[in-house]
């Protein structure tokens, strides 16, 4: 059938195409090429596998174990490094810093842009503009830069006071205030919802009209066409986000580091895990129980989404 | 994108909803907005204005912001400048390569193994960079690395940005097979398939690649601040760190010059590669 179509659509005087069998065995003569060639063309990434990722993830995982300053050989000291971890502290409140603001800046962030990703889907004019204005902060959010402009906007005498002032209300000097320097890195964390929003409106897209019509001619109000068929339909969007921010506030540093001045201050208010992590190896040069730390950070990492892909069975639909 | 009719909407009170939402969408931009055009209006403030008014109009207009603020540190600002710029063309040249050829291998070729090692490369994807950073910096320094741009990027040239692997696997699976089929039936080789074919129409997704390279590495902090100590070799991110502890008394006005300046390179390919960042973000989640 399609080598009728071929001859008929082809031009005069054309060679004829061979006939399909021995296409086909051309072809198969040359996938037995391949194999050969896709290592050739995989080099550099077996390379850079062996020598830049698994590599040092086994070094790692052996420095983990070793007491190791970088100057003379890594003492091995068995799990004393896991052991100080248990008892260390500056550890545990770097690892609440990190959950709290995990678990308080993924889901407003999330909650926003889902929302306005509704908004911008109900065919407003100018969404172009409007998507591209809210989804310039993800691009910027993680430069010094903006965190440099953040240390500034929340401080003492900053915009947000001057403002505040405006309405006549004494602000604090939100970065400098243990209570209030982590709000300060989660809302710069919500700032930057436009990326996931960006997701959202793709998925909103796929969900058919016909859908919403339907259920509309039944009499079902906007209300509830939203959470009987957008957020059921949406679910693989939304964890597909969850996931993905997840993975990227734990480890979020480079606000940290400028906001706090690098020492995670005011009293370790925004010690992030990370921050912490770069303190023990790049300034302590303690580079063995800066492993463990590693360690911990992927087995929670990785414990989170395995999580979230094993409760993603009790709420993510899949159609057909 | 595919739009939709969005019929279904109820336009009872059509006019006076539609400008509501406008009035709403735009005021919220600009609060989002407010803090960078801030940043700018006060770049041309006297340090002293900057913390007494929030307006965006300088009362006093200073450009000598931005020449003090180009020579406050050891070096003028154009040498980070130009080391960011070195380290970012070395990471783009790197990505497209490495990256699509890896790419061309997952997409179109059979070989032993190609599950499991696509499976490792998504893996990796997911890996934090904590995990494998003492370990580089040992290697790195082992072979006499630190302070200089290696580090940044020869991994690159080695396809460990596997996002973009990824991203143009999904791309090159989207192009028909019909037109490499028909070119190695003619003869051609896997290398004249994949620069006079495969390459040339993937161009949206080495554009994208291009731009996301250059934004994320022009942003990085983490391993140029590892990486580079020597301030010869600084970036413009660690550059302006040091800007903001060299003195106790920071000079915001320069230094809000010089952070705009950081952002600019950001902001043109913003505007230039939009249609790309989107649909990259879309299609694979990167940001």
């Amino acid at each position: 059938m399609i080598g009728a179509t071929r001859e008929r659509t082809a031009p005069p005087g054309a060679k004829p195409p061979p006939p399909r069998a021995t296409r086909r065995r051309a072809v198969s003569r040359l996938r037995r090429r391949d194999g050969l060639a896709a290592y050739v063309f995989l080099a550099p990434w077996f390379v850079g596998l062996l020598a830049i990722t698994v590599g040092p993830i086994l070094a790692s995982l052996y420095y983990s174990f070793t007491d190791y300053s970088l100057i003379g050989d890594p003492q091995w000291v068995g799990l004393e490094n896991y052991v100080r971890m248990i008892g260390d502290e500056r550890l545990h409140t770097s690892l609440g810093v990190t959950f709290t603001y995990v678990f308080v800046s993924v889901p407003l962030q999330l909650a926003l842009a889902l929302a306005l990703a509704l908004v911008l889907d109900r065919g407003v004019r100018g969404l172009a503009i409007y998507r591209s204005v809210y989804y310039l902060p993800s691009l910027l959010g993680g430069s010094v830069a903006i965190a440099i402009l953040w240390r500034r906007v929340f401080g003492a005498d900053g915009l947000v006071n001057q403002v505040l002032g405006f309405f006549g209300i004494q602000g604090e000097g939100w970065v400098s205030h243990p209570d209030y320097a982590l709000g300060t890195l989660v809302v710069l964390n919500v700032w930057t919802f436009g990326a996931p929003m960006v997701i959202f409106l793709a998925g909103l897209r796929q969900i058919p009209v016909m859908y919403h019509e339907a259920a509309a001619v039944d009499g079902a109000g906007p209300v509830r066409r939203f959470f009987s068929i957008t957020v059921p339909l949406l679910t693989p969007i939304i964890f597909f986000n969850l996931v993905l921010q997840m993975i990227n506030a734990f480890q979020t540093f480079t606000q940290a580091f400028i906001v706090s001045g690098g020492d995670g201050g005011p009293s370790d208010a925004t010690m992030f895990y990370t921050l912490y992590l770069y303190r023990e190896g790049f300034g302590n040069f303690d580079m063995g129980y800066a492993s463990a730390m590693a360690w911990l950070l992927l087995a929670i990492i990785a414990g989170f989404t395995a999580v979230n892909f094993l409760a993603s069975k009790y709420w993510v639909f899949y159609g057909d | 994108m595919v739009t939709k009719p969005h019929t279904a909407a109820p336009r009872m009170f059509g006019h006076r909803r539609r400008l509501f939402t406008h009035v709403a969408l735009i005021g919220f931009g600009l609060v989002m907005l407010y803090p960078l055009l801030w940043m700018i209006s006060s770049s041309f403030k006297p340090t002293s204005e900057i913390f007494s008014d929030p307006s965006l109009i300088p009362r006093t207009f200073v450009p000598q912001n931005y020449p003090e603020g180009w020579t406050a540190l050891e070096y003028p600002f154009h040498h980070y400048i130009w080391n960011s710029l070195v380290v970012v063309a070395g990471s783009i040249v790197g990505n497209l390569l490495a990256c699509s050829m890896a790419a061309y291998a997952f997409a179109r070729l059979e070989f032993r193994g190609r599950r499991l090692f696509f499976g490792i490369m998504l893996t990796t994807i997911m890996l934090p960079i904590h995990v494998v950073i003492v370990p580089q910096y040992i290697l790195f320094a082992n072979l006499d690395w630190i302070n200089t741009f290696y580090p940044l990027i020869v991994p690159k040239l080695l396809a460990t940005d596997a996002f973009f692997i990824f991203l143009m696997v999904q791309f090159i699976r989207g192009l028909p097979r019909d037109l490499d089929e028909a070119a190695r039936i003619d003869g051609c080789g896997h290398a004249r398939i994949f620069l006079r074919i495969v390459l040339p129409l993937s161009m949206p997704a080495l554009a994208t690649t291009a731009i996301f390279t250059f934004i994320w590495t022009w942003n990085d902090f983490f391993s140029q601040l590892i990486f580079l100590t020597d301030p010869e070799m600084y970036t413009v991110p660690v550059a302006l760190r040091t800007f903001v502890d060299s003195q106790s008394q920071t000079s915001w006005g320069p230094l809000f010059a010089m952070s705009a300046i950081a952002l600019g390179p950001i902001f043109g390919f913003f505007l230039a590669g939009q249609r790309y960042l989107v649909r990259g973000i879309a299609t694979t989640g990167i940001k």
